[in-house]
């Protein structure tokens, strides 16, 4: 068991190739910057492909398989260790963040080739490689924490990459902030998580939740609090609702950060903390209520403003903060396992959507706006067709990866209340529609963009080998859990069932139950493939058959429309009601009440005092002994008498 | 016999106009001579304590303080003439050249 024994080794390689890059690379040729980024991230993915093969090998009983190497801190009753473990789910978890990291990093190569910044970017992104990893291995909830907000750093570092464009570094600055309240819920629910358990390790911990008694529905006990303040960690890193906001800004950054940090691996965090955390959601159903209405209204929600973005990467960044709302969505109805398969084919699908947009871009020199785009299909033949698998996986058609994982979380809603399982169909449908909006406006009907200024041209090989690899991916990801509908097994629930279990479990029996459902069921899966054929057709209509539609659409409809392009005006609204009372009492009441005159004042007003005493003191030092010898006398007068006085 | 409380009033008179022609006097010359006026009137009181105590301690101390104030008087003495060369006056209130 070499890599399961040194599980360490996973994260320190990137974190090798980060500090070697970071700190040296500036005297390096371009070359060596290259191959110790990418033989990094080769070698973390080589040694996790090692460690689940033997971890596949594991006995039950040995599972969660658990290492600690040092104790990190020791205070009083409480210890965290740096210990890592690995179990069904951080399996996956594993694969993917590795797997697809590592098709990134070889697609960045191309991108970024021209970049002045290559250096720190491989820096940059081999750290966050780090983190991720640290994140999903993480033995306990604080070492996790240090993953968490080790993204965050690396997503704040690399939105706000190119930091001369003002827009770049706001992006990255709202990022941060938005994830900073966020994060202080995710703290607050540790702090709670440790004062209900006395411990922070999942080992300690979530055994313990599960045995609790549940919280009575509609009741706030410890563990749904716990749940919920989790669960606000989760809302920032994973941009719901209402803290999505730094999502769709977030594409300020290089498209392959798009693509790893912000649709693949980090944004996905909160779901990954959230199963982590199943045993205690599992026994708060409020917070489960909430998670479920907060991922199904911001799926919807999303889904609408992703239908009338005209850059490409907004398009795509509504549509992740849409999807990540299915997730939150299956979890809240206690699909864990379906949440994470979302999690997963969603890895492979938007990863490719964003690396094929920043194909696109690319071919058209910097262009992101898809109305300046048009007719590219014949032009870039492998990003066309990579996004075409993409776009039919992520439109849930009959096969695609993401029909099996969004089927199964709409089934598993509609068990629970048929209004989630309307509303998660109905986002189908605009999903559909919006995508099948961005392939032809993007490769489809005449150019729209001036010949003689832009080159179209294919992306070189290391671009579009990662394409096909998740092209791939995205078509097949989805057949390991065929659902019982079409006389497969799932195998990808029977494998993670044993981590999601936590005892007397019902999840387990759940998933095999699913079958069960009788023709109802079967009719409702067939749902959202109608939806999805319905938006599909709808944007076929507005793009290709009559592309004056839209805009007489617009027209009739322009208060909705309006309000769908300005994204609800939620920017707006924060700004109105956060940021600018926050701006006011920083500014009128912190710096110039408090700082200015409070503790300025305080300071100067110390200084002041002393130096006008000792200006007054300083005429008493007159050089003169006379002078000296009576102040000495008048000492003495005083000490005898004040001694004569008190005797008496 | 003389009560000893006579030689300490005493003492205490001569100290007293001993600081204050320290204080109000400006030539050198009659501070010079007030600070011996102190010393001598402390002497007399260790001799006043050790005669009422019976002890020897602070006759011995009155000869040290003789000889300290006998070696005070070459040293200062010498000083004043030397001062009394070069500026011509003994006015303290003119000797304050360090000050500037």
């Amino acid at each position: 068991m070499p890599v399961l024994t040194y599980l360490w080794i996973i994260p320190l390689l990137p974190l090798l190739g980060a500090a070697a890059n970071g700190i040296f690379g500036g005297r390096w040729a371009k070359n060596t910057v290259t191959a110790l980024a990418l033989s990094s991230t080769t070698l973390a993915f080589l040694a996790a492909l090692e460690a689940v093969r033997e971890f596949i090998s594991l006995s039950p009983d040995q599972i969660p398989w658990s290492k600690s190497y040092f104790t990190w801190i020791s205070a009083g009753g409480f210890q965290a260790d740096f210990a890592l473990q690995v179990d069904q789910l951080t399996v996956i978890m594993l694969l993917v963040v590795t797997g697809v990291g590592w098709l990134i990093h070889i697609y960045s190569t191309g991108y970024m080739n021209d970049d002045p910044g290559y250096r720190r970017f491989f820096s940059y992104l081999n750290l966050f490689m780090f983190f991720m990893l640290v994140l999903i291995l993480a033995a306990n909830y604080l070492l996790m924490f240090v993953g968490w907000e080790g993204v965050g750093l690396c997503s704040y570092l690399l939105i706000g990459f190119f930091f001369l464009k003002q827009s770049a570094t706001n992006a990255g600055n709202k990022a941060f902030w938005v994830n900073r309240i966020g994060d202080f819920g995710f703290l607050l629910g540790l702090l709670l998580i440790f004062r209900t358990f006395g411990s922070l390790d999942f080992a300690t911990v979530l055994p313990r939740a599960a045995a609790m008694p549940a919280d009575a529905s509609g009741q706030i006990g410890t563990l749904t609090a716990i749940a919920l303040l989790l669960f606000v960690g989760a809302a920032g890193k994973s941009a719901q609702l209402p803290l999505y906001v730094w999502l769709p800004d977030a594409m300020e950054g290089p498209t392959p950060v798009s693509a790893l940090i912000h649709a693949a691996t980090m944004v996905t965090a909160g779901v990954y903390m959230v199963v982590r955390s199943h045993a205690i959601f599992l026994n708060a159903p409020v917070a489960m209520q909430v998670v479920a209405v907060i991922g199904c209204v911001t799926a919807l929600f999303a889904a609408t403003i992703g239908l009338v973005q005209t850059d490409i990467k907004k398009v795509l960044a509504y549509s992740t903060v849409s999807q990540l709302g299915y997730m939150f969505l299956a979890c809240g109805v206690g699909a864990f396992g379906a949440g994470i398969f979302h999690l997963m084919t969603h890895a492979f699908f938007k990863g490719l959507l964003f690396l094929a947009a920043g194909s696109v871009i690319h071919a058209m020199g910097g262009e992101q706006d898809m109305r300046m785009m048009g007719g590219l299909r014949k032009k870039i033949p492998v990003t066309f067709w990579t996004m075409f698998m993409a776009t039919l996986a992520i439109a849930g058609a009959p096969g695609f990866s993401g029909f099996f994982s969004k089927d199964e979380i709409l089934n598993e809603a509609q068990r629970v209340s048929p209004v989630l399982w309307g509303l998660g169909v109905l986002t189908a449908g605009l999903t559909s529609f919006y995508m099948f909006r961005m392939l032809f406006l993007t490769f489809f009907g005449a150019g729209r963009y001036d010949e003689h200024q832009v080159h179209v041209h294919e992306s070189p090989k290391n671009m579009t080998i990662p394409l096909i690899v998740l092209a791939i991916l995205s078509v097949c990801g989805g057949w390991m859990a065929a659902p019982q509908l079409v006389g497969g097994v799932n195998r990808f629930e029977h494998f993670l069932a044993p981590a999601l279990a936590t005892g007397a479990e019902p999840v387990v029996a759940a998933a095999e139950s699913t079958g069960g459902g009788g023709e109802i069921v079967q009719a409702l899966l067939g749902a959202p493939v109608i939806a999805g054929l319905l938006g599909f057709l709808l944007a076929w209509w507005f793009y290709i058959k009559s592309p004056e539609t839209p805009k007489k659409l617009a027209d009739s409809l322009s208060a909705p429309y309006k309000l769908l392009s300005g994204k609800y005006f939620v920017d707006e609204l924060y700004m109105a009601v956060i940021v600018r009372p926050l701006v006011w009492i920083s500014d009128k009441v912190l710096w110039h009440a408090v700082d200015e005159r409070v503790i300025d004042g305080a300071v100067n007003g110390v200084a002041l005092v002393s130096s006008e005493t000792g200006d007054r003191l300083r005429r008493a030092s007159t050089g003169n002994i006379r002078s000296y010898a009576t102040w000495i006398v008048l000492g003495v007068l005083v000490f005898t008498s004040l001694l004569l006085w008190m005797v008496d | 016999m003389v009560p000893t409380s006579y030689f300490l009033v005493l003492s205490a008179v001569l100290f007293g106009l001993g600081v204050i022609a320290f204080i109000f006097k400006r030539n050198i010359l009659t501070i010079f001579m007030s600070i011996e006026l102190m010393l001598n009137a402390v002497n007399l009181a260790f001799v006043s304590f050790s005669r009422l105590l019976g002890q020897l301690q602070g006759q011995v101390f009155v000869f040290f303080v003789i000889v300290v104030a006998a070696a005070e008087a070459a040293v200062g003495l010498a000083i004043i003439i030397l001062i009394h060369r070069n500026r011509g006056t003994l006015n303290v209130e003119k000797v304050d050249s360090l000050k500037d």
